[in-house]
């Protein structure tokens, strides 16, 4: 229908999409916390059970559970509690007590039930860990995974396909709790490889990587096979593609046809895999945090749900949110510059 | 498990066949092609699991420079597997278990191509012959502009640096006809037309002023007018040039506008061939007869019915025995006994340069053309 | 196979000269398909496929449409049988007004108006046996036809020349002409009185195109149908039509019986059209070796020329063509035309220079191999 017109993705319809996207991210995070700040602070009351107690956990003195009630504003409607939580977010709060004041600095997630420590150093503490794990899985995953899926697809019905997509079946079948122990038990018990706490990458760069490496192959594992599988098939699919076959009549060497003109094209299916998996990535990480004792968000999740620690669940919960979406519109945006027939608007 | 895993599994199959990937010439040191352009006993065969595709089984014509060869078929014909066999693109980038297996002898411009070393017919490919698709659409690559695309056709042969390149691919679609070249260069293949991307994709055939363009149904994507500012333009770019063209189509219309030979096909083999007006006027095979009578025709004051050839085309797999087109051959229990049903017709010449393979005898064939067909027609 | 029988009963059909109550009745029928950008996702223009279009189709006859992608004759053929709303305009059937109908009361007139589809592979769901996707319309339109579903659907796999025992097989075991024939099964199911047509023929073989074309043919005589044609080859139609619109641009260029279109084309755009197509004689005896070469592509439908929408790629626009619309009117007897300055009939607009750009829209070649 419509003939020759040329794209109009200019500058600026990028930046009105980038506008209509963010706003529409926030209004998602919004939608995020209010159900996560729903599931754990009003249902608990509907069941009985007053967020209140949690806090104070086996002090049973009413005086204080009405003093804990007051300063953290559990009194309030659901709706007003909600605002300030948000509020607190943006400007900071002052939780207070009559007399016992206590100034909470934006960004502000509140204090942990637990430790009266407040949650957000805590989650800039732990996302580092989890982001290091996270791109580094990713890196690996990505590069191993399309490698050997399109050594598959070049060497289809060979030992060398059939090794790939077994390996890449076991894969995708083997739990990360099992993979990680063994690989646990292999090279850090048995063979004594890999050694020692994780350290920051500004702090000790060398224990950084040795820290993660089995982390990272155990994550990237898993993931790993489904981008093997995924690329083999795609590029059977792109080599049976016209363009392929007009790269070849043009005289191109047939290594230049794969690198070049099948393997642009590869890239759109795993770019679309990688958006899904982003969120599920935070699954992972936090089996594999638990399973090499990691301080990352993971764990710290974990420990928070088994300790009913609800600032921090909420924390946890918004910090992974603002990452998928984040991640997600990096991926459409990159879409874009793949495939220049996408056009963003 | 899900389905990723088939190929890789039925592979197993397919392990025993022997990789006859390049064919050699079976008669070695049969003589030299004197023709610019000779195919002899063409076979390309697929092994699949369900057994062996035949989709060219035993193809032979030859042709020179300047000249248009149309072949014309319908789908399964085998029409633009040939044409694919003569580029070398059925053993190119062929991974695993579909290898082609493809025979014969192609004689281009005295070198033999299916015995040669493949590298050699790779730098061949491109530089002396090249192809035009159906839809350019898909033939182009929708990631890069027309320009690199047209430039990377370029500098394969050439060497020379981007800007060199670049230049010359602005010439060639201002030669095809393209507005503004010069801006035209740098868009994508989604950003033309139908027709100004068959004009890109001609351009980028003949970058390297090819002596053979095989085009494969170029214009069947197009509309009318656009398929006759195309057919224009193939036509003078073969004039300026002087190279040969193969034209693969389904259109009679077509071929009878742009070919001075002309090949009938049907089920893998060619059943006719012969100068377009011989074919045309004097057609020598009843597929040939069923074709121009099953054409709707707009140069034709009648509108009677038209007369279709019965049946469909044959699965590749299960060629029927005997002439490929007994079971659709309104003529087939003409000729003696069971003749048609178990000896393959070979092609025996009709008239200087024109071939039938048919059971009728040549009486038959008068008598039935003249007398039952032509009139209808 | 029963292509030649009916043969000897043909002239019943030859010149009917459709007159009386029109089956179907279009007047000024339009639809434009908005585009949205920017921010609010307002909408800044239009896709205006088709834009104003008037006629008529009478009862036994064949109104074949023919134009080149983006005419908006696929769009036209939807909005008549009511797959698509209109944006404006009326649509009559039979004297009712369909054109805003809801769903509910278009059930009814649903099963008098029936499409046949360009696609045999992608229209027919490959799960169904052929049972139950000819049956599908007495499902949905709640009948259950005299001798029950089976038989019928039985006799209407004969009707279209498919064996009735394969009542139980799938798509996939047919072949292309033979799936386009369980299409047309599928469309006559509930015994329509205008069947619409969009490129019936061309996802198909040669040899096997001559038979669904034939086979429309038998169904029309023995069925009384009337047919909307639309294609885009010139050649089918001429064939198959009794009456033939071309359009270009979401508008009716030109309106006419068969024989007087071929034989003198009056709008420039049918003229270099047909001279277009490539005819399969290599002398083209009896036909002019001269053909008209348009240049360029067809303008787009979101920003169509002003005034003629042609004017910008014909060779005899005037000022008057590039400022006002032309009517289509009745020229000839039979014939409808929108131009001012026709071929083959007085000039509407006498007395106007040709614009400098005309002078080069076209570029004429000789195509006969030799003359």
């Amino acid at each position: 229908m419509t003939r020759g017109a040329p794209a109009a993705t200019g500058p600026r319809t990028v930046l009105a999409y980038v506008i209509r996207r963010l706003f529409a991210v926030v209004m998602m995070l919004l939608v995020v916390t209010l159900t996560t700040f729903v599931i754990f602070f009003v249902l608990p009351k509907w069941a009985g059970q007053d967020p209140a107690l949690l806090f104070v956990g086996k002090q049973t003195d009413a005086a204080s559970i009405q003093g804990i009630r007051e300063k953290l504003g559990l009194a309030d409607p659901v709706l007003v509690q909600f605002w300030h939580f948000v509020q607190a977010l943006f400007v900071g709060r002052e939780y207070s007590s009559g007399t016992d004041v206590t100034q909470c600095a934006a960004p502000c997630f509140g204090y942990s039930f637990r430790t009266e420590q407040e949650v957000w150093p805590q989650l800039t503490d732990a996302l580092p860990v989890t982001l290091s794990l996270a791109a580094g899985a990713c890196l690996l995953w990505v590069v191993g995974g399309v490698a050997a899926g399109v050594v598959s697809a070049l060497r289809r019905g060979t030992i060398w396909d059939r090794a790939a997509m077994s390996i890449a079946l076991a894969g995708v079948s083997l739990p990360i709790y099992f993979t990680g122990l063994l690989s646990l038990a292999i090279f850090s018990f048995k063979l004594g490889w890999i050694e020692g706490e994780f350290a920051s990458f500004s702090d000790d760069p060398a224990q950084w990587f040795q820290s993660l490496l089995l982390p990272w192959i155990t994550l990237a594992f898993l993931y790993a096979a489904m981008y093997a599988r995924l690329t083999r098939a795609s590029m059977l699919e792109i080599l049976g593609e016209d363009y392929i076959r007009t790269a070849r009549a043009k005289g191109l060497t047939e290594r230049v046809v794969i690198s070049k003109h099948a393997m642009r094209s590869t890239w759109t299916p795993v770019l679309t895999l990688l958006g899904l998996d982003l969120g599920a990535l935070l699954g992972g990480a936090i089996l594999t945090e638990s399973t090499y004792n990691l301080p990352g968000l993971g764990r710290l999740a974990v420990d928070a749900i088994a300790q009913k620690d609800l600032p921090v669940i909420l924390g946890v919960t918004l910090i992974a949110a603002i990452f998928i979406c984040v991640a997600n519109l990096l991926v459409d945006m990159l879409y874009a510059v793949i495939d220049p027939r996408v056009r963003l608007g | 498990m899900t389905d990723f895993d088939k190929p890789a599994t039925a592979a197993s199959a397919a392990e025993t066949v022997p990789d006859t990937t390049v064919g050699v010439p079976q008669a070695v040191g049969s003589a030299p092609s004197t023709s610019f352009l000779e195919v002899r006993d063409l076979r390309v065969h697929f092994p699949t699991d369900d057994g062996l595709v035949k989709s060219v089984d035993g193809l032979s014509f030859q042709l020179e420079k300047g000249q248009t060869l149309g072949i014309v078929g319908e789908s399964g014909s085998g029409k633009s597997v040939t044409s694919l066999g003569i580029m070398g693109l059925h053993t190119t980038g062929q991974y695993g278990r579909s290898k082609a297996r493809v025979t014969g002898e192609i004689w281009f411009d005295g070198q033999e191509l299916l015995g040669a070393d493949p590298d050699e017919v790779r730098k061949l490919r491109g530089r002396e012959m090249a192809m035009i698709f159906q839809d350019p659409l898909s033939a182009m690559h929708p990631y890069y502009t027309v320009g690199k695309q047209i430039v990377e056709a370029y500098r394969v042969h050439h060497n020379v640096d981007k800007k060199v390149a670049r230049k010359r691919a602005i010439e060639m679609l201002d030669l095809v006809g393209i507005p503004q070249p010069d801006k035209r260069v740098d868009s994508y293949p989604h950003e033309f037309s139908g027709g100004m991307r068959q004009r890109a994709m001609i351009a980028m055939s003949l970058v390297n002023n090819p002596n053979l363009l095989i085009a494969d149904e170029p214009t069947t994507a197009l509309d009318v007018t656009v398929q006759a500012q195309i057919l224009d333009l193939i036509r003078d770019l073969q004039k300026e040039f002087g190279s040969a063209v193969i034209m693969i189509t389904h259109d009679l219309g077509v071929v009878a506008e742009m070919a001075d030979q002309l090949l009938v096909m049907y089920g893998g083999r060619c059943v006719e061939r012969g100068s377009a007006e011989e074919v045309f006027y004097q057609p020598q095979h009843p597929y040939t007869w069923g074709l121009l009578g099953s054409m709707p025709r707009i140069d034709r004051e009648q509108t009677e019915r038209l007369i279709p050839v019965k049946g469909s085309p044959p699965s590749l797999i299960n060629i029927p025995d005997g002439c490929a087109f007994n079971p659709r051959c309104p003529y087939a229990d003409v000729p003696k006994g069971n003749v048609t049903r178990t000896v393959r017709p070979e092609l025996q010449q009709v008239s200087s340069g024109h071939y039938s393979a048919c059971h009728l005898s040549a009486e038959q064939r008068t008598r039935i053309w003249t007398e039952e067909i032509a009139p209808k027609l | 196979m029963s292509e030649n029988e009916t043969k000897a009963a043909e002239p019943a059909q030859a010149a009917v000269k459709p007159k009386g109550e029109p089956l179907l009745k279009v007047e000024n029928l339009v639809k434009h398909f908005p585009i949205r950008s920017g921010l609010m996702q307002r909408q800044t223009g239009a896709v205006k496929a088709v834009d104003g279009l008037s006629f008529e189709v009478y009862p036994g006859e064949t109104l074949g449409v023919v134009g080149e992608s983006g005419c908006g004759k696929s769009t036209m053929g939807r909005l008549i049988t009511r797959l698509l709303e209109p944006t404006s305009g009326k649509v009559e059937f039979e004297g009712n007004d369909i054109t805003h109908m809801s769903t509910a009361k278009m059930r009814p007139h649903r099963r008098d108006v029936q499409m046949i589809f360009q696609d045999p592979y992608s229209s027919l769901n490959p799960r169904h046996t052929i049972g139950t996707i000819v049956s599908a319309p007495f499902k949905l339109q709640g009948v259950t036809p005299e001798g029950g579903v089976k038989k019928e659907v039985q006799r209407l796999m004969a009707l279209v020349g498919l064996n009735p025992e394969h009542y139980n097989r799938y798509p996939h075991e047919f072949s292309g002409g033979q799936r386009q024939r369980i299409g047309i099964a599928r469309a006559l199911a509930l015994n329509p009185k205008l069947v619409v047509a969009d490129e019936p023929v061309s996802a198909l073989d040669v040899s096997i195109q001559a038979q669904v074309v034939n086979l429309l043919d038998d169904l029309q005589q023995e069925l009384g149908l009337t047919y909307v044609i639309i294609a885009h080859d010139l050649s089918v139609i001429r064939h198959v039509s009794d009456r033939i619109a071309v359009m270009y641009l979401g508008k009716i260029v030109e309106l006419a019986d068969r024989a007087s279109l071929y034989k003198a084309p009056m709008h420039p755009y049918t003229k270099a059209l047909m001279s277009a197509v490539p005819v399969p004689d290599p002398r083209r005896r009896g036909v002019k070796s001269e053909r008209i070469l348009l240049k360029g592509d067809v303008p787009s439908p979101i920003k169509p020329p002003s005034g003629c929408r042609f004017h910008t790629r014909c060779w005899k626009a005037t000022e008057i063509c590039l400022t006002q619309d032309p009517p289509l009117l009745e020229l000839k007897p039979g014939q409808q035309v929108a131009c001012h300055h026709p071929e083959n009939a007085a000039d509407q607009a006498p007395g106007e220079e040709i614009v400098a750009e005309a002078k080069d829209a076209v570029k004429v070649v000789d195509v006969a191999k030799d003359a």
